[in-house]
């Protein structure tokens, strides 16, 4: 088991290198002098070349790239051009938003998409099944801001039950945590579903009843197990995807979370910020599924020995 | 052979498939979707009612009635003939950037999986990268960066979107070099790419066509959310997303005007889902549950 931690946890270091060097890349091919944005159009020239020098801006493009990469490692993630704060500290303030709204709508999407695919494996081919893995499909279709607006249209304006937006107590998590769930609950019911059917074809499955068990016994407690492993993964999966920041519903929803916030530094052309929120999100992202993939190994032996 | 065999008409593979896919009722309706939307596409200026472009401000933010069935927005524009027109620009949307994703998914793919050794390496280790990343967030520093238009758009999908076809082909690749019919080819001396492109991408023909499908539902959904943030199409364009943008800020006594354009991108990303979930049953048996 160590040592299957240990090679995994290596093989995440050229995707982490990767990452650093894309996006430094990126930054550095964007137009538009960062130092005119930060000054505006009143700098004098004099002042602009000293900052430029002050910042390493004249430096070589590889002496740049080695200083950014040895400052990220160090989690230095520089300061941001618009408050002049560290980058890493406020987007380490804005985590905890994204986390709650992450948290939440997990929760929103596993008790839907868990229940709705175990009934739906059971009652294969009724109409529950159909219609359900229709909603499904629909779920997965309909755009996260357009759900967002009508649930807001609902709830906040016409049933006046919700707040439309802003951050505050549980009531302003639930639309939110509900625009943002639909789409994983989607998936989880699919794969649920699927893997369910799988597993209630197999021998140990008929063992089971040919032995006499009762149809419940056999379902939630024989089949549930083995369907838990493939489950377990696809909530994993879901949830890093959902911490690496909810752009759209962090967006429409006002949520200060670090979706929002990467937007803002986009439009406000803060490269520093929007580097920081764009390595922090695929950092998170690769140590979530790191996390799940360890976990996996736990659930399943055959996975150590590969 | 002798005169008595029984003659059975052969079936293609393609036939059979299509048997089968016209016997799943789903993926007909996301078939007919998506024959109704290219059809609104290539004749919405004779089924639009309205020029998308005319400005009235004596009906603005119009109710749907029967002048204007979906009603109109603030410039007093009929919001029909806005949705028919951005029909125009998903399709587009969907056929060329998934385009792009497609052919470079398809060669990295079989790249990677037909050459093996550090080749490989490098193009896995770039797909685990791209998979790594914020989708949207990458896309959308990749639209600023080059300047919000529709067609840095098609550019930063392109050029993201093609990492799961390239997973998917590897795959596909890495099991078809090792059958026995490649291995005759090699033996009468076939090239490498002749191997590739005549004998091992023909029979990945399915899995491309599937990924594709759905792909294309992604690249609407992605360029109707940038457009949402102001980042797509640039007025006065009809575009489905951009039209919600505006749309957005009449929401408390206009619904209409964010329901109907989100309701064009529903239906149409579900089309596109349908029939790519049906194509997938259809033309991979094996896949079935």
């Amino acid at each position: 088991m160590t040592n299957y931690i240990i090679r995994r946890l290596l093989l995440t270091i050229p995707t982490l290198i990767g990452i650093i060097t894309i996006t430094f890349l990126l930054m550095y091919v964007v137009p538009g002098d960062p130092i005119r944005i930060l000054m505006g159009q009143r700098g004098d020239p004099a002042t602009i070349a000293m900052i430029r020098k002050q910042m390493g801006l004249d430096d070589p493009l590889p002496v740049q790239y080695i200083r950014f990469l040895t400052n990220v490692l160090k989690g230095d993630f520089g300061r941001s051009y618009a408050t002049n704060r560290p980058v890493l500290s406020e987007i380490l303030t804005r985590f905890p938003a994204t986390l709650k709204l992450a948290l939440a709508s997990m929760l929103v999407a596993s008790v839907i998409g868990l229940s709705a695919g175990i009934i739906s494996a059971t009652r294969q081919y009724s109409f529950f099944d159909y219609s359900s893995m229709v909603v499904a499909l629909m779920g997965v279709s309909a755009p996260v801001f357009w759900v967002g607006l009508l649930l807001m249209w609902l709830f906040g304006y016409t049933l006046g039950w919700l707040p439309i937006s802003g951050y505050g107590d549980i009531s302003y998590l639930i639309l939110p945590a509900i625009t943002l769930g639909i789409r994983p609950a989607a998936y989880i019911a699919r794969m649920t579903r699927s893997s369910f059917l799988e597993v209630l074809r197999q021998d140990y499955i008929r063992t089971a009843r040919a032995k006499g068990l009762p149809e419940k016994r056999v379902i939630y407690i024989h089949a549930m197990r083995n369907t838990l492993i493939t489950v377990v993964t696809i909530l994993g999966m879901e949830l890093a995807s959902l911490l690496s920041g909810a752009v759209l519903t962090e967006t429409i929803f006002a949520w200060p979370g670090i979706g929002r916030l990467s937007v803002d530094a986009i439009i406000k052309r803060d490269h520093p910020m929007v580097q920081g929120t764009v390595l922090f999100t695929a950092i998170i992202f690769i140590f979530a599924n790191l996390i799940v993939d360890i976990s996996y190994a736990f659930l399943d032996p055959r996975i150590r020995y590969e | 052979m002798n005169k008595e065999s029984v003659i059975i008409e052969s079936t293609s593979y393609w036939k059979d498939a299509f048997r089968r896919l016209k016997k799943n009722k789903l993926a007909m309706v996301g078939l007919y979707i998506i024959i109704g939307l290219i059809l609104v596409a290539i004749f919405a200026p004779w089924l639009a009612p309205y020029d998308p472009y005319e400005v009235s401000y004596e009906e603005y933010l119009q109710p749907p009635s029967l002048k204007h069935p979906l009603g109109t927005d603030e410039f007093g524009r009929d919001i029909l003939s806005r949705i028919i027109y951005g029909s125009r620009i998903s399709l587009e949307v969907g056929i060329i950037a998934e385009g792009i994703a497609t052919v470079v998914g398809v060669l990295l793919g079989s790249i990677s999986g037909y050459y093996g050794g550090w080749v490989d390496h490098l193009i896995v280790e770039l797909t685990n990268i791209v998979f790594a990343f914020p989708f949207l967030l990458f896309v959308i520093a990749i639209v600023v960066s080059l300047g919000p238009s529709l067609s840095n758009v098609f550019l930063a999908v392109g050029a993201l979107n093609w990492a799961g076809t390239a997973r998917l082909i590897r795959g596909q690749v890495l099991s078809l070099k090792e059958s026995e019919y490649v291995e005759a080819a090699r033996a009468l001396g076939a090239s490498n790419i002749r191997i590739i492109f005549r004998h091992i991408l023909p029979n990945c023909i399915a899995p491309i066509i599937v990924s594709a499908t759905l792909g294309m539902g992604g690249a609407i959904m992605i360029e109707s959310s940038l457009s949402f943030l102001g980042l797509g199409a640039q007025p006065p364009t009809p575009s489905w997303g951009s039209m919600i943008d505006y749309a957005k800020d009449f929401l408390r006594t206009n619904l209409w005007y964010s329901f109907f354009p989100g309701l064009a991108i529903m239906i149409t990303v579900f089309g596109f889902n349908l029939l790519g979930d049906g194509l997938r049953d259809a033309l991979d048996p094996r896949l079935k549950i």
